[in-house]
C-alpha cells in the first residue's frame, strides 16, 4: 500500500494556514447531526472533545478511570514548550521546529513539526484564558525555564505539576460541555474493539468496568487519544492502567502502526528498589537545570559507595566525573534524553554506578543550593524533592539524588497522515498514541504541547473535512459489523475467563517487561532481538494456556481487565522487536549497537532508513507487512546530531 | 531479607454496592519496608490469585501521588498515618513488624462503595460540571501576557489548584462534608482575573450541586485540612463562604 501523508503543498511556513483554508467545513446547523467518539480523556482527548463540542458536534468520551481528570497527562511534571520568545533570547517558531526535528534525530515529518511549533503559542494563550495558574514573575508576566535539547528558555510551567494544571484546564472545558449536554461522559469504560463498516470507522465496543456490560457506541468518526504503551516494559513511569488495548485493537482492524520500537528512556527516574516494584517514578528533566550528573571517577570508589563505606558527599571534587559536562560542554547536563540515558547506562556498565544495586548515577544539587540557597531550590522543585524523600527515605537537600533511566514515553504509535487520520478512514489518533511529531526521540516539555495542539487546534479543523465528505446520515448500527465486533469481544472475554492455569497475569507481564528491557531497551542488537522474538512467542503461547484469570464478567474484575491488557502488550512487544530488528541503524532512542560513531553516539543511516516504518497487520500469528513512508527534508539539512 | 515484616490485614470486602460487606483477615508476609502500601497489597493479591480467589479491589493508577485515584482508610485515617501524602506514596517503613492494619474504603453517603475498597466519587465530577470552569471556547483568546497576574495571587491560586480530587477530606470529616474540595476549586478561579466574570454565579452553582449530592455541612473541625494529601488550606473554605454570602446577599440574580 502506498502511504499518503497528505502533506500540503507550498512553503513550510504556509502549509498549515493554506491547508486550513482548503479543508471543507461543516455548516453550524449540520454539526449537531454528527456524533464523534473520543477514547481517552487526557490532554489530547479532553481538549479535542471540548473543542469539538464547542463547535456543535455531539461527542461521547470514554475513559477507564473513575474520572476523566485522572488520565496520566496529570503526572507530567516539568512544563510545556512554546515559541513565544518572551525571554528575548532568540526563540522563534522556526527554532522550535528546528530543535524538535533535530532532537528527534531527523525521523519526524517536517510539515507536522512546523505546525506543532506554530500552534505552540496558541496553547499557552488558551490555557491562561482557562485559568491555568502558570508560574509568574513579580511583574505579573509568565515565567520560563530551560529544558534539554534547546539553548533557549521556552518552557512554561506550573511548579512541578504542569501536566496536572493543563489537564485540569482541559477537564474544566470538558466539564462545561458535559454541563451543556454536548458531551456525554462514560467513566470506567474500556474500549475493547473498533467497529469498521465498509472500510470506515463507525463505532466501538466498550465494557462497563463496573457491571461488565458490553455496549455498542456508534459515531461518524472515532478519535483515539489513549496515550502511550510504555507499560509493555512492565516497569515504566506510566500509570498502572496505561495500556495499548485501544490502539492495538485498531491496529488489528487495519490501522498501521508507526515506528513501534521508538521508545523514550527518560534519564532521571528513581532507581528500582526491589522485585516488588510496580512502577517507576520520574524526577522531572527540569531538575537538570540545577542538578549536576556524576559518578565517581574510579570503579574502586564506586564499589566503596555501593557497600556503604563511603558517602557521596565525602567524594572529593577531583574524584567525581561529571560525565555529561565533560563530554558535551555546550549542552552539558541539558543534552537530550536519549543521550543522557545512554551515558548513564555507560557509566553503570563501566562499573561506576552507585546505590545499593549499582544501577544509579548521582544528580547533585549541592552547587545550586550553595549558589541560590535552599529556599530558592525548594520553591522551584519542592514537590519533586518531597516525592524523592518519600520513596527513598533519603533527603535530597543533603545527599545527591540517585537516578537511573526508565521507560517513559513511546514516540511510536498509530501511523497518521497530516490530518491525524490513521489508515482507516474515520479513525484518528491524537497525542502520544500516534507516531507523529517526535521522530526517534522526544524533547522534554513537548508531549504536553503535542497533546494539546492535536486536540485544541488540529483535529477541530481536519475532522470537519472528513465529516463534510461523508455527510450527516446517521450511522446504521444494524449493520452486521457491529454484532460481529461485539461477538468477538464476548468470545475473547470468555476465553480469558476460562484460563485457570498457575501463573498470574502480573508474572507474565513482568517476564515480558524483562525481555523488552533486556533486549529492546536502551541498547539493542541483532542477536538479542532475535532471541527476544522467540522468547515473546513462547510467552504468548504459555499465557493462553497457563494464565490465571478469576471471577466473572458481570462485576468489577481487575483480574480480567489486566489479562486483556497484558495479552495485547505481549503481541505489541513482538512487533516492537520486529521493528527494532529491521531498523539496522541507530537513531534517537533506538540505539543499535552495530551502528555507532567512534565516540559511541547513535549513527544514523539516512540512505537506507530515512522513513517511517508503518506496520500492517496481516492475520493472527502471521508476520506483519512493512510499509514505508519516506521522509523528505526540504528545509533542514540532515546532519549527525552534535551536542558537544 | 532481613528487616522484612509480617503483618495482619483486616480488609473491608464487599462484593458490590448492594452487598452488606465485612472485614476479612489476611496475612501479609515477608513485606519489605521499601514497598509502597499498594505494592504490599499487590503481594497479597498475587497470593489470592494463585489460590484462584478474588483479589482485593482498590482504585489506583499513577502511583506517584498526583492522579488522586487511590484512596484507602488505613487504621482510621485517610491515606494512612503520614501527613501530606497519598496512599500510593505511603511506604511500609511506616509500619512495624507484627502490626495489624485495618483497611477500609472511604465512607460517605455521597461515595457509595462499588466493590471492596473502591468507591464512586463521580459526585465530585458533577460539582465541577455545575460551574467549575471559565466559559471560554477554544481560540480567540488574548495573548497570555496580556493578563498580568501578581505572583502572590498566581501562587495562591496554584496552591488551591493542587487539589487532586481524591476525597480524603470527605472521608476524614465526621459530617462527610465536601467543603474543602469545593472551596479549593471555587478559590482557584475566584482568585484569578480570568474567573471574575462568573465568580458569584459559579460559587452558587457549585454549592447547590454539592448539597444535592448529599455531602454534609462544615462545622470547622479541620480534620480535612490535616488529612489532605496536598495540604489544601481551610482558608479556601472561608473564601468560598465569603463569596457565597456576597452572592446571596447582593448578587443573587446572577445565577
Amino acid at each position: 500500500m502506498i502511504l499518503d501523508s497528505k502533506i500540503p503543498e507550498g512553503p513550510l511556513a504556509e502549509k498549515w494556514s493554506k491547508h486550513k483554508f482548503n479543508l471543507k467545513l461543516v455548516n453550524p446547523a449540520n454539526k449537531r447531526k454528527y456524533t464523534v467518539i473520543v477514547v481517552g480523556s487526557g490532554l489530547a482527548g479532553a481538549s479535542a472533545a471540548a473543542s469539538l463540542a464547542e463547535l456543535g458536534y455531539n461527542v461521547k468520551v470514554f475513559c477507564f478511570q473513575d474520572s476523566p481528570r485522572r488520565a496520566h497527562s496529570i503526572a507530567a511534571q516539568g512544563g510545556i514548550n512554546a515559541a513565544k520568545n518572551y525571554r528575548n533570547d532568540g526563540d522563534s517558531v522556526y527554532r522550535l521546529f528546528y530543535d524538535t526535528i533535530k532532537g528527534g534525530d531527523y525521523r519526524a515529518r517536517e510539515a507536522n513539526v512546523h505546525r506543532l511549533a506554530e500552534e505552540s503559542v496558541n496553547i499557552i494563550d488558551q490555557c491562561v484564558a482557562q485559568g491555568v495558574p502558570f508560574a509568574r514573575e513579580y511583574g505579573g508576566l509568565l515565567d520560563n525555564r530551560s529544558f534539554g535539547g534547546s539553548q533557549v528558555s521556552r518552557t512554561f510551567y506550573a511548579r512541578g505539576q504542569t501536566g496536572q494544571q493543563l489537564l485540569l484546564g482541559a477537564y474544566s472545558a470538558l466539564n462545561r460541555q458535559i454541563h451543556e449536554g454536548k458531551v456525554k461522559m462514560y467513566n470506567r469504560h474500556e474500549m475493547l474493539e473498533l467497529v469498521v463498516v465498509d472500510g470506515k470507522a463507525q463505532g466501538i465496543i466498550t465494557r462497563d468496568l463496573i457491571s461488565g456490560k458490553l455496549e455498542t457506541h456508534a459515531g461518524h468518526a472515532v478519535l483515539l487519544a489513549t496515550g502511550g504503551y510504555g507499560n509493555v516494559f512492565y516497569l515504566s513511569t506510566n500509570a498502572m492502567g496505561s495500556n495499548t488495548t485501544a490502539i492495538w485493537r485498531a491496529h488489528k482492524k487495519g490501522a498501521f502502526f508507526g515506528n513501534p520500537c521508538y521508545t523514550q528512556i527518560h534519564p532521571t527516574c528513581i532507581p528500582v528498589s526491589g522485585d516488588h516494584q510496580s512502577k517507576l517514578t520520574l524526577m522531572s528533566e527540569s531538575l537538570r537545570n540545577d542538578g549536576r550528573v556524576w559518578v565517581p571517577k574510579t570503579q574502586a570508589m564506586a564499589e566503596q559507595i555501593r557497600k556503604g563505606q563511603l558517602k557521596a558527599s565525602d567524594v572529593k571534587e577531583d574524584d567525581r566525573d561529571y560525565f555529561l559536562e565533560r563530554k558535551y560542554p555546550s549542552f552539558g547536563n541539558l543534552v537530550p534524553r536519549d543521550v543522557a540515558s545512554r551515558n548513564a547506562k555507560e557509566a553503570v556498565d563501566d562499573g561506576r554506578g552507585v546505590g545499593g544495586s549499582g544501577k544509579a548515577v548521582y544528580l547533585d544539587f549541592s552547587d545550586a543550593i550553595q549558589r541560590l540557597g535552599q529556599p530558592a531550590i525548594q520553591a522551584k522543585y519542592g514537590n519533586l524533592f518531597d516525592m524523592y524523600y518519600q520513596i527513598t527515605d533519603e533527603n535530597p537537600y543533603e545527599l545527591p539524588m540517585r537516578i537511573y533511566p526508565a521507560v517513559h514515553y513511546t514516540m511510536g504509535g498509530l501511523w497518521v497522515d497530516y490530518n491525524l487520520q490513521t489508515t482507516i478512514p474515520g479513525l484518528y489518533a491524537l497525542g502520544e498514541c500516534n507516531f507523529s511529531d517526535h521522530g526517534a526521540n522526544r524533547l522534554g516539555a513537548s508531549a504536553l504541547m503535542q497533546g494539546l495542539a492535536d486536540g485544541y487546534f488540529v483535529i477541530p479543523y481536519t475532522l470537519g473535512d472528513y465529516l463534510a465528505g461523508i455527510g450527516p446520515k446517521p450511522v446504521d448500527t444494524s449493520h452486521p459489523a457491529f454484532a460481529e465486533a461485539q461477538k468477538a469481544v464476548e468470545n475473547r472475554l470468555n476465553t480469558l475467563l476460562s484460563l485457570k492455569g498457575n501463573k498470574t497475569v502480573d508474572e507474565y507481564h513482568r517476564e515480558l517487561g524483562n525481555i523488552m528491557w533486556e533486549y529492546c531497551g536502551m541498547a539493542r542488537n541483532e542477536a538479542g532481538l532475535t532471541k527476544a522474538k522467540g522468547l515473546i512467542q513462547a510467552l504468548k503461547a504459555d499465557f493462553w494456556k497457563n494464565a490465571i484469570v478469576v471471577g466473572k464478567n458481570e462485576e468489577l474484575n481487575m483480574s480480567l481487565e489486566k489479562a486483556g491488557r497484558v495479552a495485547d502488550f505481549i503481541e505489541l512487544g513482538e512487533l516492537m522487536v520486529d521493528d527494532a530488528l529491521h531498523r539496522r541503524e541507530s537513531c534517537g532512542g533506538h540505539f543499535r549497537e552495530e551502528s555507532q560513531t567512534e565516540e559511541g553516539e547513535a549513527l544514523r543511516d539516512d540512505d537506507n532508513f530515512a522513513y517511517v516504518a508503518a506496520w500492517e497487520f496481516t492475520g493472527e500469528n502471521m508476520p506483519e507487512q512493512l510499509n514505508k513512508e519516506h521522509l523528505v527534508y526540504e528545509n533542514v539539512k540532515l546532519t549527525q546530531r552534535s551536542y558537544k | 531479607m532481613s528487616g522484612n515484616m509480617n503483618l495482619t490485614l483486616k480488609v473491608w470486602r464487599q462484593a458490590n454496592a448492594s452487598d452488606k460487606g465485612g472485614f476479612v483477615t489476611y496475612k501479609a508476609e515477608n513485606i519489605s519496608p521499601d514497598m509502597s502500601f499498594l505494592e504490599m497489597l499487590d503481594v497479597v493479591n498475587e497470593d489470592l490469585l494463585k489460590k484462584g480467589t478474588d483479589p482485593i479491589h482498590f482504585d489506583h493508577d499513577c502511583r506517584e501521588g498526583i492522579c488522586g485515584m487511590c484512596s484507602l482508610y488505613i487504621n482510621g485515617r485517610p491515606h494512612g498515618p503520614k501527613r501530606a501524602i497519598t496512599t500510593c506514596q505511603l511506604h511500609m517503613r511506616s509500619f512495624k513488624d507484627g502490626e495489624t492494619i485495618t483497611i477500609e474504603p472511604w465512607r460517605a453517603t455521597a461515595f457509595p462503595v462499588i466493590k471492596d475498597l473502591a468507591v464512586d466519587r463521580s459526585a465530585f465530577d458533577r460539582i465541577q460540571q455545575a460551574g467549575g470552569y471559565v466559559s471560554v471556547n477554544t481560540g480567540g483568546v488574548p495573548d497570555a501576557n496580556e493578563i498580568a497576574i501578581p505572583k502572590v495571587i498566581a501562587d495562591e491560586a496554584f496552591n488551591s489548584a493542587t487539589c487532586i480530587q481524591c476525597g480524603a477530606c470527605v472521608a476524614a470529616c465526621k459530617n462527610a462534608s465536601a467543603m474543602l474540595f469545593v472551596s479549593a476549586k471555587v478559590s482557584q478561579l475566584a482568585l484569578l482575573p480570568q474567573g471574575q466574570p462568573e465568580r458569584y454565579r459559579r460559587v452558587q452553582s457549585m454549592v447547590a450541586q454539592m448539597d444535592a449530592e448529599g455531602f454534609g455541612g462544615c462545622t470547622n473541625t479541620g480534620a480535612c485540612e490535616i488529612e489532605c494529601p496536598k495540604e489544601i488550606s481551610m482558608t479556601n473554605i472561608n473564601r468560598m463562604r465569603r463569596d457565597f454570602f456576597t452572592a446571596k446577599l447582593f448578587k443573587e440574580e446572577e445565577i
